[in-house]
């Protein structure tokens, strides 16, 4: 681990930091290469590789036709040929033309040969809403993924993940599915200049609290964080757990904070229905069943396809306001 | 396509014998099949072993083989140990992919065997990949892509045909036209049958060969192989060729005629080029009986060593969904 | 209208101090439901309302400390409904308003949750669940305020801090020692107490029961005590007068038999519940009924009525490893029945010694009530149902 103390703190957007983690995968490993559409003299959909091109050439930044499969397909084959490839899908709807490639190859070739290949794929895509790009833009699918054995699950929320995990992620064998939330490009926050990887196992406790657990990751993550603010405003002490990894689950950290608690929240931009948050609480339910002082409360987006509307949009993601109000739903007030 | 004009006798009688194993392999996995010592599906290559077979003296051993779920010739031609191949149908741990794959899911690492691919179209992006990989480290190495007609009207084969072209990935796609995809015959499957010029639309050079005759296809992958090793990009062949089984074993086959079948059986590319051997190359009845009954005897001891195969234990079925760590490794 | 009175839950019972009301004004109530919790000296009882009927008023709020008798709820009963119900089946609806409801479609089911079923489980988050019951908290004494009225982690918590205050506990018990003091000299002082006593063959009931238990499964298994209360329940239709109540100078015997059990309570105390028609009941249900009623005596659970049913009490105190018990008779009962414990002892059986299992029983009576002859006939009665244990 890099001495971080030691090192000048640098100001920077989340876009900045995911940019860094490419950046220093390339300069760290000859194997490792970008592939996506757009990722090389557009700069990226989402700005992530600008520079990137000029920096490392067209072999190592790599247009793509707009063809899911082939390249995400062809990340696969190179994992397989001895590379380590990053490959961008521009978002997670666009996936669903490489979900032939992703599940029924990425996610069993080890296992159906017997564990002669491992497939060192790192995927990277957009999650998320909340910038009015409404239904084939926005959506959270990474509760889908996060269902296929073979496949592991990230969900940077803050810089130091954003830029960390990729290396972790690209050293390890089986493929990992990196889900970075289109609303946390922007966030500017302060990182090491020499930060280096981070474990891609282990839930955080991002906020101290004894009354409820909010579970959450991503783009819920600082919306949890505030509606912790606001539920300290009324005498709630919220902890606040950001999963970091979706697959496989950390229940171990969640459980423990439970344990503590004795309550939960789970705040999910996935659909409620077959979800993450309802394998969340299943697991509760399992693991946790004689520590739950209230039901589990769920906050998750509504049933329905992005909007484009600004105000329908705000409304059908999770939000500060109706975190804090499961928040209060589970300590109600005669029980603390 | 011209022949060439003289039969090596020594290479002529290696292919013969390569062709009649695959041949009496799968007779053998058909009788099994309906004994029940083979499950799931089972799709045989009868008939077109000319197209594997030929194919595969192009290629080295650093090449790699991407293949369909009717693979069983593609595996043995490639030099998978009869004896492997059997258990893995047989589902025994022994078998080239542990018993985890089946009829449909050959792997195998030492000849660089990636699959045994059962999504039609399905292996030709991991193709694209592999020489992707090849290219980037230059080696120079060949991907040897097989895949049906069927497979031409999937996405995948124009995605993964464009992207190999635009970035002239060292590729050989190897068509085995049998005319059907599964029962559909390519009439109603395609809007234009001629498939070459799909490739060649993508400036991707191609060239369609009789997929019964073996000669043929050793010819024009050998010189297609050179070629994508030379770094000319990805080259193109249909291989016309007919199975004679049914699609798979649970097919009443009702979508083509059996004079259909039986005029193609009038071309079977065992006994054409047994006959033309005989013709031109000194091959005598008992040496053909002789190399026949090699490849019984290869099947036999395939079949025995699959029987005496063990099970893998069922504590064991979780495992090879994730690579162990290096930590967990080293503490295990 | 009627008036829902605090009950007379033993003989013993002056007054009672109302813990919960279970239902309010405007729900309905049947009979055997239960609609309050009732703190009495032999702890809370729920008691149970004996009118089909409406609750019209609650007079008498938690926390009050009521003498038997007196008013605690008015009801206004079944049979004087001031308005008919109204129709059960929705209203025509005819028009263009109707739309796609065909006709003769269900009305949907009123929103109202007066119709809704009586709680039947204490509503309790799985937290405050564990740890009532490492705490040894009754969760039915604990009012919840989590959502919906559920008892908390915190109110158990809260309940077991309050409980563990040194000064209450000590006064339960010596409350319910001066209740059974008061019976028992009430007793004593009464009744003329006279006693009979035999010695009962017990060879062919234990290997009876031993060959029945080895046929049923383990939590079907019988005790001999479920044998014992069917032998006395069968006895006493041969000898009816030692069922009943001695009231105003004359024997009320009973037509229904509802054996009150003597279960002695952790801790300390006794209380004698009462095993409703044991006659009309096989063994097995008179099994799993005496265990209910041991385990809720000894949670606190029991119901009013099982307190003040009994019609003739058995005591058995074979657990103890005595031989025998003459015990006092529970006013305004006119029967004991006190067993021993089942142990071998030499028996002379058409001349021979052996080695039986034996059992002392014996009946204390009210000579008011019952002459000894026919105590002598019942205990012989007991006798005989005990040599035919396959009939019991």
């Amino acid at each position: 681990m890099p001495d971080v103390a030691a090192s000048p703190i640098v100001r920077m957007t989340y876009r900045d930091a995911s940019r860094a983690g490419i950046r220093e995968a390339l300069l760290r490993d000859p194997r490792v290469f970008l592939m996506g559409e757009d990722v090389g003299r557009y700069g990226g959909a989402y700005a992530v590789s600008k520079g990137l091109l000029a920096e490392f050439g067209p072999e190592r930044i790599r247009d793509t036709p707009l063809s899911e499969s082939a390249f995400v397909g062809a990340g696969i084959g190179a994992a397989l040929g001895g590379m380590r490839p990053i490959v961008e899908v521009m978002t997670v709807n666009f996936s669903l033309l490489a979900l032939d490639q992703i599940v029924n190859n990425a996610a069993t070739i080890r296992h159906m040969s017997g564990g002669q290949f491992s497939v060192p794929l790192v995927i990277r895509m957009v999650t998320g809403a909340g910038r009015q790009l409404a239904a084939q833009h926005a959506h959270s699918l990474e509760g889908w993924y996060a269902h296929i054995p073979g496949l592991r699950i990230v969900a940077p929320a803050t810089l130091e993940d954003v830029r960390g995990m990729l290396w972790t992620a690209l050293e390890d064998p089986d493929p990992v599915l990196i889900f970075e939330h289109q609303g946390l490009y922007n966030m500017e926050g302060d990182l090491a200049a020499n930060a280096g990887p981070v474990d891609i196992d282990r839930a955080a406790v991002r906020r101290r609290g004894d009354d409820v657990t909010v579970v959450t990751y991503g783009g819920s993550l600082f919306k949890s964080l505030q509606a912790a603010e606001m539920a300290m405003a009324e005498g709630i002490s919220a902890e606040v757990i950001d999963l970091r990894t979706l697959r496989p689950l950390d229940m171990e950290t969640v459980v423990a904070s439970v344990r503590r608690t004795h309550r939960v929240v789970v705040a999910d931009e996935g659909w409620r229905s077959g979800s993450l948050s309802a394998e969340i609480t299943t697991r509760l339910v399992e693991q946790a069943f004689y520590d739950l002082d209230a039901p589990v409360a769920r906050v998750c987006t509504e049933e329905v396809p992005i909007p484009y509307p600004k105000h329908l949009e705000d409304a059908a993601v999770p939000q500060p306001a109706t975190i804090r109000a499961a928040i209060q739903r589970v300590v109600a007030a005669g029980a603390r | 396509m011209s022949e060439p004009a003289v039969v090596d006798p020594q290479h002529g009688r290696h292919l013969l014998a390569e062709m009649l194993r695959i041949r009496r392999f799968e007779e053998r996995c058909a009788e099994l099949y309906s004994a029940g010592h083979i499950r799931g599906f089972l799709h045989l290559y009868i008939g077109e072993e000319a197209v594997a077979v030929g194919a595969m003296q192009a290629l080295t051993p650093d090449d790699a083989i991407v293949a369909t779920y009717r693979e069983h010739g593609h595996a043995l031609a490639r030099g998978i140990p009869a004896t492997a191949l059997m258990a893995e149908m047989f589902g025994k741990q022994e078998g080239c992919s542990r018993g985890r794959g089946g009829s449909m899911h050959v792997f195998d690492a030492a000849t660089r065997f990636y699959g045994g691919n059962a999504i039609v179209g399905g292996g030709l992006p991991v193709a694209v990949g592999l020489a992707l990989a090849d290219r980037m480290s230059n080696r120079p190495r060949v991907t040897a892509c097989f895949f049906g007609d069927g497979a031409v009207a999937e996405g995948e084969f124009h995605e993964s045909l464009n992207l190999a072209a635009l970035w002239r990935l060292p590729v050989l796609f190897l068509c085995e036209n049998n005319l059907y995809a599964m029962g559909t015959r390519i009439e109603r499957a395609l809007a234009e049958t001629d498939i070459v010029m799909k490739a060649r639309s993508y400036r991707i050079p191609a060239d369609v060969v009789d997929g019964m005759d073996v000669l043929a296809v050793e010819d024009a992958a050998r010189r297609a192989v050179a070629a994508v090793r030379r770094g000319d990009g990805p080259m193109f062949l249909e291989l016309q060729t007919y199975r004679f089984r049914a699609h798979s074993m649970f097919d009443a086959e009702l979508y083509r005629d059996k004079a259909e079948v039986e005029q193609w059986k009038q071309r079977d590319p065992i006994a054409i080029f047994a006959a033309r051997l005989t013709r031109e190359a000194g091959l005598t009845a008992g040496e053909y009986q002789e190399i026949d009954a090699h490849a019984l005897r290869e099947v036999q001891e395939a079949v025995a060593f699959a029987e005496a195969g063990t099970w893998e234990p069922v504590d064991e079925l979780t495992t090879d969904v994730y690579t162990p760590r290096m930590e967990e490794v080293r503490h295990a | 209208m009627s008036d829902f009175r605090m009950p007379s839950l033993g003989a013993d019972m002056e007054a009672g101090t109302l813990i919960r009301w279970l239902k309010q004004p405007g729900d309905e109530v049947k009979r055997g439901d239960i609609v309050a919790e009732v703190d009495t000296d032999k702890g809370a009882i729920e008691i149970e309302v004996f009118e089909d009927g409406v609750i019209e008023e609650l007079v008498v709020q938690p926390g009050e400390k009521v003498p038997v008798g007196r008013t605690l709820a008015r009801i206004r009963t079944a049979g004087i409904v001031p308005a008919p119900a109204p129709p059960r089946e929705a209203p025509q609806v005819t028009g263009s308003a109707a739309a796609g409801v065909p006709a003769g479609a269900p009305a949907p089911p009123a929103p109202s949750r007066a119709g809704a079923p009586p709680p039947t489980r204490v509503a309790a988050s799985p937290a405050a669940r564990r740890r009532a019951t490492e705490l040894g908290v009754d969760l039915r004494r604990i009012t919840g305020t989590g959502p919906d009225g559920a008892i908390t982690l915190a109110d158990v918590e809260g309940a077991a801090a309050v409980a563990a205050a040194p000064a209450p506990a000590p006064d339960r018990q010596q409350a319910m020692r001066r209740a059974i003091a008061a019976a028992m000299a009430k007793s004593k002082r009464e009744i003329p107490h006279a006693y009979v006593t035999t010695t009962i063959d017990m060879f062919r009931a234990t290997a009876w029961l031993r060959a029945e238990n080895q046929r049923r499964s383990v939590e079907d298994r019988l005790l001999p005590a479920a044998m014992l209360l069917k032998a006395v329940a069968g006895a006493v239709s041969d000898v009816p007068e030692v069922n009943g109540y001695w009231v105003e100078d004359r024997l009320q015997a009973s037509p229904r038999v509802h054996i009150g059990t003597a279960i002695v309570l952790r801790g300390g105390g006794l209380i004698s519940p009462a095993l409703h028609d044991v006659d009309q009941r096989d063994l097995g249900a008179v099994m799993r009924g005496l265990s209910d009623l041991v385990a809720r005596a000894r949670s606190g659970a029991l119901r009013g009525s099982e307190l003040t049913d009994g019609t003739i009490t058995v005591t058995n105190l074979g657990d103890q490893g005595v031989d025998g018990v003459l015990g006092i008779i529970y006013p305004p009962q006119v029967a004991l029945v006190g067993f021993g414990r089942i142990v071998e002892r030499p028996w002379i059986e058409e001349g021979r010694i052996e080695a039986r299992p034996v059992l002392h029983a014996s009946l204390s009576f009210d000579h008011r009530a019952v002459d000894g002859h026919r105590a002598g006939l019942f205990l012989a009665a007991v006798e005989r149902r005990l040599q035919a244990p396959e009939a019991l």
